[in-house]
């Protein structure tokens, strides 16, 4: 094996989006050299594409709003299996990340008062988003940058000021490895971390991180999907590395769809249209020109939902004296109600709904609030929003399954010395998650990431892990099979069928006889990828890097479709039209997919944690009735009932 | 329903390369890194494009098109003649790595030569107060997508390679004038450090930068001709000068 470099840092984290760039943050400020690798160029990550915003209960528009008020929104947006200790410490330490931030040098949007202002956002009963006009996300990333940035300018200053040079690049206690790909994780004979092994994709030569801590921050899923809002690096990575290495994924079957994507031209369909503008006033019609969602409002939310236009619109000015407007549902709702509209033949031209703010807001408040979507449909569709109707349809957007992990400290299941933080951890979000609570999951978890990895690494002392022999050699050798390999498919062709499978048959609406074949399609894909060849060397080659990033998206693949075969009821992110109940008792049970010796997908089921007796006082007895077993409920009784003896 | 279009890419490394012609399907309402990815799946598996989001806001996909410095996502067929040759180019301020991918670490070193944010010492998170009309002058500077095509094209740096070591280059001025204007930042010597160490008198206001920012942040106006105002306050820029006479600037 040539041209192998090495280094060595106490933690590795994968992935520099808002969670991996936080936990690096925790982890430096703990003491932990720290390596960040990520696939694309520093500041690139995904996060720059979350529009709406970071909720966190500042109460700064509503002084009602606190953390449990957000915990509740959060677990009924989840459809109540979320991890209700990850929801907990989401809600609690939100407003304090978001503050953190403005020390970083952020700048959100602001109240009259001068205070961080806070916008309205499906599923959330206060205006909870502390945003930047339409663009949080980038602010979210630039922010971090910036603060990586300058722990590494404090490091140089620290040694300039006591007389030294500042420290080079491979000495600095803070390094960011870009356009590094990791392929495989390393563990020692005992099955702890060791590292990570991977690639430049400028050269294409191998780079070992030894560390005995690394964090995996890569994202989410989407790209297996045809229409998806996500960017090319969310290829299940993090995913696929912690199933390889033992660990295990939770709630797989749970994927988003974003109810407002662009729907034309066909080479921007899926592009995300933020949830602002319905948290703004945008309204969905059909065809026929009718607000539809006032027909799709669940039993579950019905008390909470105006039933009329008036009642609706009057909520944006007095939300005491009005209800919700149902475009503000969850986007589970929201989606399927497209979803509904388009399959009755309600559809727009180009096959979705219509999305209007022209008639809603003056022209100068919707460049103002929503700046970004005005450029993006005047620029990529020809739609100026200001005086016309956006065409929107369902997307892949957020996977909400993930490495099951440890709420307090983010260890992934089974693997010491393994983390994971951000949409690629499972449980925080239940079955669906809510619009903004991605960037306060990536900040909060991030930090807990860092801080567990420092925690561990402390722990071990000097006993430090040595990767298992010939474990780099080994991945070495897989990462270089597809330029070994002659006649085998191109990439390209075997990636698009996988998108179309997962589209088609894992999709928005699953039944059991099409995830079947998505099955059968998957499997017999499996000898395909293992076969893929590519031309060209091995500087920066999209061939080869996507040849690898399939066997990712396949296992990942693999395990929603198992799962989602599992599942026999609807609920979130998961719709079965053979079974289209909310059933109480598949809420009690967790899907966790494993890989088994042989490299297959398999899936067990597992009791959900319980929700603490003073989470569960949170709410009233009969909305809890809606999805909680009579087992589950008696015990809240017993307590009730001891409550008023006393 | 697809037409053909003929492509030129420039294809090749650091040590040379050549434009490479491709005959290839075009469909209504694509842009430039559709044809791109098309070329990647039907006849160039190893074509060498950043991209990440394809929608505009992550700044990767730059490159030059027909000579012009523009992001491929954003850039529509539609702007195009039919019959027209579309050439497209790597950015040629900074050195080729392979095909359309460039190195771009030059900006990265100048993003660290940049002091960070000082929050003030007397203000706990969470005490932070400032008004939205006074955040929305860094705000516009905050948009920045970091595509580096403001860096490609400044012609500072753009043909004069000696010049980068004492050139920050329009990006990191905008940064500077972000945190200037900042209204809590604790530093104030933002606008010395523009001159001292940013070689902002360099700058002769072309903005070229602020005609390829697809942002369309307001790069010259709005940021480098205020910091060199300030920065004249304390010593004398002939350039500013004149460039206040020819376009008659109203003074803040």
């Amino acid at each position: 094996m040539t041209e192998l470099e090495e280094h060595r840092y106490d933690v590795v984290i994968v992935g520099a989006g808002g969670a991996g760039l936080r936990a690096a943050i925790a982890a430096r400020e703990a003491g932990l050299r720290t390596a960040i690798v990520c696939k694309s160029l520093f500041g690139k990550a995904h996060t720059v594409m979350a529009e709406g915003g970071i909720a966190a209960s500042m109460g700064n528009a509503n002084s009602k709003d606190n953390w449990q008020v957000h915990f509740r929104d959060t677990m009924r947006g989840g459809k109540f299996l979320n991890h209700p200790r990850m929801a907990e410490l989401h809600a609690q330490e939100a407003p304090d990340r978001v503050w953190e931030l403005e020390t970083y040098g952020a700048l959100f949007d602001r109240t009259p008062d001068g205070r961080i202002s806070q916008r309205n956002f499906g599923g959330h009963e206060y205006p909870r988003l502390a945003h930047v006009g339409d663009r949080t996300g980038l602010e979210l990333i630039r922010t971090l940058q910036q603060k990586i940035v300058s722990l590494r300018q404090d490091e140089d200053n620290a040694a300039t000021a006591a007389g030294g040079e500042p420290p080079a690049d491979e000495d600095a206690g803070l390094r960011v490895f870009a356009e590094v790909t990791i392929t495989e994780l390393l563990r020692d004979e005992s099955g702890a971390i060791a590292g990570a092994f991977g690639y430049r994709r400028e050269t294409g030569t191998f780079v070992v991180f030894h560390a005995p801590a690394v964090i995996l921050a890569t994202g989410g899923i989407g790209k297996s999907f045809k229409v998806t809002s996500n960017s090319w690096e969310y290829t299940g990575d993090g995913n696929a590395l912690a199933l390889r290495a033992g660990s295990t994924l939770v709630n797989m079957e749970f994927i988003q769809f974003h109810p407002t994507g662009m729907v034309w031209p066909p080479s921007v369909k899926g592009i995300l249209v933020t949830e602002s503008v319905r948290g703004d006033g945008g309204v969905l019609r059909n065809s026929e020109g009718k607000r539809f969602m006032f027909d799709y409002v669940p039993d579950v939310f019905r008390s909470k939902y105006a039933e009329t236009e008036e009642e609706a619109d009057g909520w944006y000015k007095d939300p005491e004296k009005h209800r919700r407007p149902p475009e503000l549902l969850p986007r589970d709702e929201v989606a399927r109600a497209i979803n509904s509209e388009v399959k009755a033949g309600r559809q727009t031209p180009h096959g979705g709904v219509f999305l209007d703010v022209s008639t809603r807001l003056p022209a100068e408040e919707i460049k103002r609030r929503l700046p970004s979507m005005h450029h993006q449909f005047s620029e990529l569709a020809d739609v100026d929003i200001t005086k016309e109707p956006m065409e929107v349809g369902p997307t892949c957007h957020y996977v909400m399954g993930g490495i099951q992990v440890d709420p307090d400290t983010a260890a992934a299941a089974r693997v010491p010395g393994l983390f994971a933080c951000g949409e690629v951890a499972g449980g925080m979000h239940g079955s669906n998650r809510l619009g903004g609570n991605s960037l306060s999951d990536l900040l909060v978890f991030g930090r807990r990431a860092g801080l567990g990895a420092a925690d561990y690494v402390t722990g071990l002392g000097d006993a430090l892990p040595v990767p298992a022999a010939g474990s780099i050699e080994a991945a070495a050798r897989s990462a270089l099979a597809p330029f070994d390999r002659e006649d085998g498919e191109n990439p390209y062709t075997l990636h698009r069928e996988l998108q179309q499978t997962m589209n088609d048959l894992v999709g928005i609406i699953r039944k059991e006889s099409e995830i079947e074949r998505a099955i059968q399609s998957l499997e017999a894909m499996k000898p395909r990828v293992a076969a893929v060849s590519v031309e060209g060397h091995r500087q920066f080659n999209p061939g080869w890097h996507l040849a690898l990033d399939l066997v990712n998206m396949l296992q990942v693949s693999e395990c929603v479709a198992r799962a989602a075969l599992i599942r026999q009821e609807s609920r979130g992110g998961h719709t079965r039209d053979d079974y289209p109940q909310m059933s109480a008792d598949w809420r009690r049970r967790l899907l966790v997919c494993a890989l088994d010796g042989d490299g297959g997908v398999t899936v067990q089921q597992e009791p959900i944690t319980p929700i603490r007796p003073d989470l569960l006082a949170l709410f009233d007895r009969s909305e809890l009735a809606k999805y909680l077993t009579e087992d589950e409920l008696s015990p809240l009784d017993e307590q009730q009932e001891a409550g008023h003896g006393s | 329903m697809g037409r053909d279009a003929h492509f030129r890419v420039w294809r090749g490394d650091a040590a040379g390369g050549d434009l490479q012609d491709y005959t290839v399907e075009v469909n209504e309402g694509e842009v430039v890194l559709d044809i791109i990815h098309r070329l990647q799946a039907t006849q160039a598996g190893d074509l060498a494009v950043r991209w990440n989001c394809k929608a505009g806001k992550c700044g990767s996909c730059s490159a030059e098109i027909n000579g012009r410095p523009r992001l491929l996502c954003m850039t529509r067929m539609s702007i195009f003649d039919p019959d027209e040759t579309i050439t497209v180019t790597p950015m040629r301020a900074f050195p080729v790595i392979r095909d359309l991918v460039t190195d771009v670490s030059f900006n990265y070193r100048k993003a660290r030569q940049i002091p960070a944010f000082a929050p003030p010492p007397d203000l706990a998170p969470g005490e932070y107060r400032m008004q939205q009309v006074d955040v929305e002058r860094s705000q516009e500077f905050r948009k920045c997508i970091e595509c580096f095509l403001c860096q490609n094209v400044c012609h500072v740096v753009r043909d004069h390679e000696e010049n980068k070591p004492a050139f920050a280059g329009p990006r990191f001025l905008i940064r500077a004038a972000e945190l200037d204007m900042h209204p809590l930042d604790a530093r104030t010597d933002r606008r010395e450090f523009a001159r001292e160490h940013q070689g902002i008198g360099l700058c002769n206001i072309t903005k070229c930068c602020t005609e390829v920012c697809p942002e369309h942040i307001k790069i010259t106006d709005n940021a480098i001709i205020p910091m060199k105002e300030r920065v004249v306050d304390r010593s004398y820029d002939p350039l500013v000068w004149l460039g206040n006479k020819l376009f008659r600037r109203r003074r803040d």
